[in-house]
């Protein structure tokens, strides 16, 4: 028999070492045992307790508002700055380069302390507005890069062909551009969404009482060691969840690039 | 004049949102690390070196000298499990390919706190790794998994490594295959051409790797919190602390400043390495 190449045995412990904690944590929430060591049976009862907890059920709310808000700004934002960045060659343009691609470059946890003391200095009370300011901010930055490179690939004569043929500066918008620029538009709102949903070091920085989101409910849960079994409940939903989106995105992101790759 | 007019009018939204949002709260945090703190938690008047002379204590010290341990020892294990990882998906079959990629990148997309805590859970006192630790004589009754800088090191590497492939699979992707053929042909072994004919051949993937593991590494705050406890706490922590538990502002904003410092030099040659990837 032939010898596993070392890169196989590499490729084979890092699946493991990257899946095992996941479906642990997976099976432990229908594990009857309040503790999770052993196995002592199956249940439905963690899923059902976390369905009737009002927190949990209000930070799902809290996350999926916050998340529409700053997807739907992220995205209109984000692709007029793309655009832009796209076109024009100025000054202007380069620093809004670097406006939007630092934060990318920046720790995380810098931009929630210094949002965080912004917002105190000029008295906006920390709560939703916060959470959705910042969150909006962040997920523009990565909606300008990935509409950057699908402008790469966007053909200019069709705007020159729709001048010719009479279109006014916001027909070429509605009836070109957006028609063709929206398959990369979906998939930079599925990423919006997903790092929205996902983002917790900035959301706890900036967030004030009743603006809890889902991974800061269960950071509060894990830190009070209250409730372990529902925390399971809770992740494998979140899990199960953002990979669903992940994929779905995938699957756009990648059926999008063909259309536009597509000679016209 | 009307396309300077138009650009300023499309370019406004997003420049000014990023102006009030990100450049304004950036240059505030600067600022205020030169404050003094009042009494009620808010920030004084004048102008004080205080927060920064944090760096002479011992205990701060520590905590630097930590925070950039942790972060050059998580970049170095990303980037060496990384490369066998993205050598095996790039010699695997074109059908392959694109699912070993996938199931790499996968765990990436799930929340990154639920990870952490799934290791907290699998690392807890009476977890399943302690149970089987134990079960098999490798571990004492009182020793513990958690609350130590090798925890925090590896649930980091856990977290990182899919992002560590991702840019050495890339720079694989355009690696000329010829040249290894080339370096057996003239006597190479496989070993000695991976070493000294592909890792050079994939220096920027190795760059990029490590940017993107090392800089937000710097920036910790959930790993080191759920895993780490007192005996390894970073930088971020003690930003938190200073934010949260005594409200000492202009501390945190000497401590996030420090810590954009650290990593602005990491910041600097990403941004700049960018224009080169395109070509």
């Amino acid at each position: 028999m032939k010898r596993p190449r070392f890169s196989t045995l590499c490729f084979i412990a890092v699946i493991i070492f990257l899946y095992a904690p996941l479906l642990v944590l997976m099976a432990n929430s229908f594990n009857a045992s309040k503790y999770g060591g052993t196995w002592t049976g199956f249940t439905w009862q963690w899923y059902d307790k976390l369905w009737k907890d009002r927190a949990t059920m209000e930070a799902l709310a809290n996350t999926l508002k916050i998340g529409l808000c700053a997807t739907v700004g992220a995205t209109l934002l984000g692709t007029l700055a793309a655009w832009c960045l796209h076109v024009y060659r100025s000054p202007l343009q380069r620093l809004h380069l670097v406006l939007t691609e630092l934060p990318l470059a920046v720790p995380d946890i810098w931009i929630g302390v210094a949002m965080q003391l912004f917002f105190v200095s000029v008295s906006w009370e920390l709560g939703y507005s916060t959470v959705i300011a910042a969150h909006i901010t962040f997920c523009l930055c990565y909606v300008t890069a990935v509409m950057m490179g699908r402008l790469q690939s966007f053909d200019f004569h069709l705007i020159d062909a729709a001048r010719d043929l009479g279109a006014t500066h916001w027909q070429v918008a509605w009836r070109v551009v957006i028609p063709v620029l929206w398959p990369g538009m979906v998939a930079s709102a599925m990423l919006a969404f997903i790092l929205s949903l996902d983002d917790f070091v900035i959301t706890f920085f900036v967030s004030g009482p009743g603006a809890a989101t889902l991974p800061s409910r269960v950071y509060s849960m894990a830190k009070t060691s209250r409730n372990l079994p529902i925390i399971n409940a809770l992740s494998t939903l979140l899990i199960l969840g953002t990979l669903l989106i992940a994929l779905i995105g995938h699957l756009l992101m990648s059926k999008g690039t063909r259309e536009v790759s597509r000679p016209m | 004049m009307r396309v300077n007019s138009r650009q300023t009018l499309l370019t406004a939204p997003s420049f000014l949102w990023m102006l009030v949002l990100f450049a304004w709260p950036a240059l505030h945090l600067l600022v205020m690390s030169f404050r003094p703190p009042d009494a009620t938690g808010g920030v004084g008047e004048g102008w004080t070196l205080e927060a920064w002379k944090v760096f002479a204590e011992p205990g701060y010290l520590d905590v630097l000298w930590r925070t950039i341990g942790v972060s050059v020892v998580t970049t170095l294990g990303c980037v060496l499990l990384a490369v066998p990882v993205a050598w095996r998906i790039h010699r695997a079959s074109a059908r392959w390919r694109s699912w070993m990629l996938l199931l790499v990148v996968l765990p990436f997309w799930t929340s990154f706190l639920v990870r952490v805590y799934a290791w907290r859970v699998l690392l807890q006192a009476n977890g399943p790794l302690a149970t089987l630790l134990k079960s098999i004589g490798c571990m004492s009754d009182d020793a513990l998994l958690l609350y130590n800088p090798t925890a925090v090191i590896m649930v980091m590497i856990y977290t990182y490594l899919p992002m560590a492939v991702l840019p050495i699979y890339a720079a694989m992707e355009k690696f000329d295959p010829v040249l290894l053929d080339a370096a057996a042909d003239l006597g190479a072994r496989p070993w000695q051409a991976f070493v000294k004919v592909v890792l050079p051949g994939i220096r920027n993937g190795l760059i990029a790797a490590a940017l993107l593991v090392g800089i937000p590494c710097l920036g910790s705050y959930v790993v080191p919190d759920m895993i780490g406890g007192i005996d390894a706490e970073m930088l971020g922590n003690k930003i938190g602390q200073r934010l949260f538990s005594d409200r000492h502002l202009p501390q945190a904003a000497a401590l996030a400043t420090a810590l954009a410092m650290l990593a602005m030099p990491a910041v600097v040659v990403a941004l700049k390495r960018k224009p080169e990837d395109a070509e």
